[in-house]
């Protein structure tokens, strides 16, 4: 049986196995005098009788998917003739996927030595084997369990208890794969950056001044050496980070502002929705909107005070992208500033201090994490954003601060790297990996940072 | 009527029984006889610090108080005392305005302190809050240090010129509040971490450090302890020396204690208004007897 057709049939089962606990729970409450003389509630019973049923059927299921490929694989390749077997990983995977090929009918068999054929038939034999073994599995342990667990059911039974266990666990294991993915994402872009680094000396990419990625796929061609300096895009990326900062974080805080304390229920219920749409835009949307209406709006203004302005500029882009992680500046802080307590602001109003210097004095200290927070959010989007930098500063790497020229960014110019045909171990592509490292310390640096000012200058209220 | 409202404060050492009979009494009492259209007692006197004629408070449709009429008097200390509910703690902040943060909170009537009218659309209530102060239930400090708790007040209305002015004002506030030798050492420590009474002196300081000429009290000591209690009371007490005082408080002999002349409300009525003394020995109205012996409340 093929696997979603036995997830589907697992579902059924799980549910049989809950009405059937469900039902055996009442019928055990009956002669005692109702559900008050169970230890707990029907539901815990039948909660408890669906986990045994589902849980060591999935466990079974997950573990059998994972290595059951490999096993047969192992099989297949073992079962080939001596002068056939594989030496060395290359001609391994040329094998593999040439019986593979073979089993699925891409391949006709008489393009294949008689050997690979039957090795393929080998190899749809086992798969099938496999997946009639693994639907009998399955399916016995689901009614095995459910089974054990309904013939269990007693009034005595803790079964509150255990579901509470068994849920205890399964939050615990959501939380470990969100932990487990970032440490295995940074692992990767470590262990690349380090051979990258094996091509290129740190001290180069750190502090070299340019950056031209091109290197030579053969050795004849021009462009050969590369030169992989990050300051420039790392210049760019503030550049812009900062330009929509300065944008996003004054408006966004004063919006903030005006909602919490000054916005009557009425405008308020409208206006925060609004303004989080916001954020909903997709970026490629903000990015056109940068590129076709705002950057030559800028050219245009530039020229008439008589600067010369590049069609595509770090400041359209940076203004743009400032309006775009307004939301998050706003919505957080709106959400902190509300939380402070009423008592605070009746204290300074019943000093005499107006709602103005209220905001200034009690309630933005008091804030202050919360707001902190929000700023970090939009600070990593706006470094972490790609598609309005593409469109709308450009693709050159200038190393210059003069927000009316076109930069360019780290985030950009991994794209740039990874799109293409490439060759996956040139230093130009495994460049992409050192950046995205690159990246991911700079935010964490500036985390670690803003956290400490944040310890600093937070005025707690219990 | 609304005896259900009355019901989750118990009177004071009471068990049970006795107050199921109250409230049943009180049922009574509340069908037998009808509220005053007139306070008893002697609500007004001569050459008020702040004069208050038919006061009505909604909260949208809600009347929550209802023609209160009354006076109170220079350096006086003027307590108010009722049953939850009855629009006391609600009177009092429409003393300093402080129901303008409540968007539904409508005030009618004549509020003067001295020859300022309170609701004047031209007055700044800004100027009106540093003239009448308030300490509210629970001590509400700022997470700042004790220091700046203090100077807040002073450094918003530009009080002091200098630093050392300024020190001079934070140590007074501090004294009056009779927090100063406790503090003294520390002064840049958060406010927040001092006890609860200590906290609650502190906002007294706050409040008294700019100035004012009356301080509303909104039950201070309701979340203190009875020694924290017994130092606020001595504090009134010698303040009343040089402010006006009105207090809100749940504790009737607290009232006995610090308070000149004592208001009786109830369900948004002034029932009595007297002397203190004669509001607990010799209570006019059956109302304020039912509610200072114990029967309600």
């Amino acid at each position: 049986m093929q696997t979603g057709n036995l997830l589907l049939l697992l579902v059924v089962m799980v549910a049989g196995a809950y009405y059937l606990g469900l039902r055996r729970s009442f019928a055990l409450a009956r002669p005692l005098g109702g559900i008050r003389h169970l230890h707990s509630l029907p539901f815990y019973f039948a909660m408890r009788s669906a986990m045994w049923c589902a849980l060591p059927a999935l466990v079974v299921l997950g573990l059998w998917l994972a290595f059951d490929d490999s096993i047969i694989r192992q099989q297949v390749l073992a079962s080939l003739p001596a002068e056939l077997q594989p030496t060395d990983a290359s001609s391994y995977n040329l094998t593999l996927s040439k019986i593979q090929n073979v089993a699925s009918g891409a391949l006709p068999v008489n393009f294949v030595e008689p050997p690979i054929a039957a090795a393929a038939e080998h190899l749809q034999s086992l798969r099938q084997t496999s997946a009639m073994a693994l639907t009998v599995v399955v399916i016995v342990l689901c009614m095995f369990g459910g089974a054990w667990a309904w013939l269990k059911v007693s009034p005595q039974l803790r079964a509150r208890q255990q579901v509470e266990r068994v849920l205890q666990t399964l939050f615990m294991l959501c939380a470990t794969v969100a932990i487990l993915t970032t440490v295995g994402i940074v692992m990767s872009v470590l262990f690349e950056s380090i051979r990258f680094f094996g091509k290129v000396p740190v001290t180069d990419f750190l502090f070299g001044l340019q950056w031209s990625p091109q290197t030579a796929l053969r050795a004849d061609q021009v462009a050969s050496g590369g030169a992989f300096g990050a300051v420039p895009l790392f210049m760019g990326t503030m550049l812009i980070s900062a330009i929509a900062l300065l944008v996003a974080v004054p408006v966004g805080l004063m919006s903030a502002i005006y909602l919490a304390e000054y916005a009557s229920k009425r405008v308020r219920t409208v206006a925060k929705p609004a303004l989080e749409v916001l954020a909903g835009v997709p970026t490629v949307v903000y990015g056109f909107f940068a590129a076709l209406t705002v950057a030559p709006f800028i050219r245009g203004m530039g020229e008439s005070v008589g600067l010369d302005v590049a069609s595509e500029s770090a400041l359209a882009a940076g203004l743009v992208m400032g309006i775009m992680i307004i939301p998050f500046v706003s919505s957080l802080a709106d959400d902190v500033i509300t939380a402070v307590p009423q008592a605070m602001r009746d204290g300074s109003l019943g000093l005499g201090a107006t709602k103005s210097e209220t905001i200034k004095k009690v309630i933005f200290p008091a804030a202050l994490p919360g707001i902190m927070g929000g700023i970090l959010l939009a600070a990593s989007r706006a470094i972490g954003e790609t598609m309005i930098v593409v469109m709308a500063a450009g693709l050159a790497a200038n190393l210059t601060a003069n927000p009316l020229e076109a930069v360019t960014t780290i985030t950009v110019q991994i794209v740039t790297l990874l799109t293409g045909d490439q060759e996956f171990d040139s230093a130009k592509t495994l460049a992409a990996f050192a950046l995205g490292l690159m990246l991911f310390i700079t935010t964490l640096v500036m985390n670690i940072f803003a956290l400490h000012i944040v310890k600093k200058y937070r005025e707690q209220y219990d | 009527m609304e005896t259900a409202q009355q019901l989750d404060k118990p009177a004071l050492g009471t068990n049970d029984a006795a107050r199921d009979k109250a409230i049943n009494e009180q049922a009574a009492m509340t069908q037998d006889t009808p509220y005053p259209d007139q306070t008893v007692g002697t609500p007004f006197v001569d050459d008020p610090k702040m004069r208050l004629r038919d006061v009505e408070v909604f909260y949208d449709d809600n009347q929550a108080i209802h023609g209160v009429s009354l006076d109170i008097g220079k350096n006086e200390v003027v307590s108010l005392i009722g049953p939850s509910g009855c629009g006391k703690s609600t009177f009092l902040r429409c003393l300093n305005r402080m129901n303008d943060t409540i968007d539904i909170c409508k005030v009618k009537g004549s509020l003067h302190l001295e020859s300022q009218d309170l609701y004047d659309p031209k007055l700044d209530v800004v100027e009106l809050r540093a003239r009448v102060g308030m300490v509210f239930q629970k001590p509400n400090p700022f997470p700042k240090s004790i220091y700046d708790n203090v100077a807040y007040g002073p450094r918003i209305h530009g009080l002091a010129n200098k630093k050392y002015d300024l020190d001079e004002i934070v140590e007074t506030s501090l004294r009056k509040a009779g927090l100063w030798e406790e503090v003294k050492d520390r002064l840049h420590a958060p406010g927040t971490g001092l006890s609860g009474g200590q906290q609650q002196r502190l906002c007294i300081a706050r409040t008294i450090a700019v100035s004012p000429e009356v301080v509303l009290m909104d039950e201070p000591c309701s979340a203190l302890d009875p020694i924290a209690t017994a130092k606020i009371e001595e504090l009134i007490s010698e303040l009343s020396e040089s402010y006006t005082i009105a207090i809100v408080t749940h504790s009737m002999q607290q009232a006995a204690r610090v308070s000149h002349r004592t208001a009786y409300f109830h369900l948004g009525r002034l029932v009595e208004m007297n002397d203190t003394e004669t509001v607990f020995t010799k209570p006019e109205h059956d109302l304020t007897e039912a509610y200072i012996t114990g029967r309600f409340g």
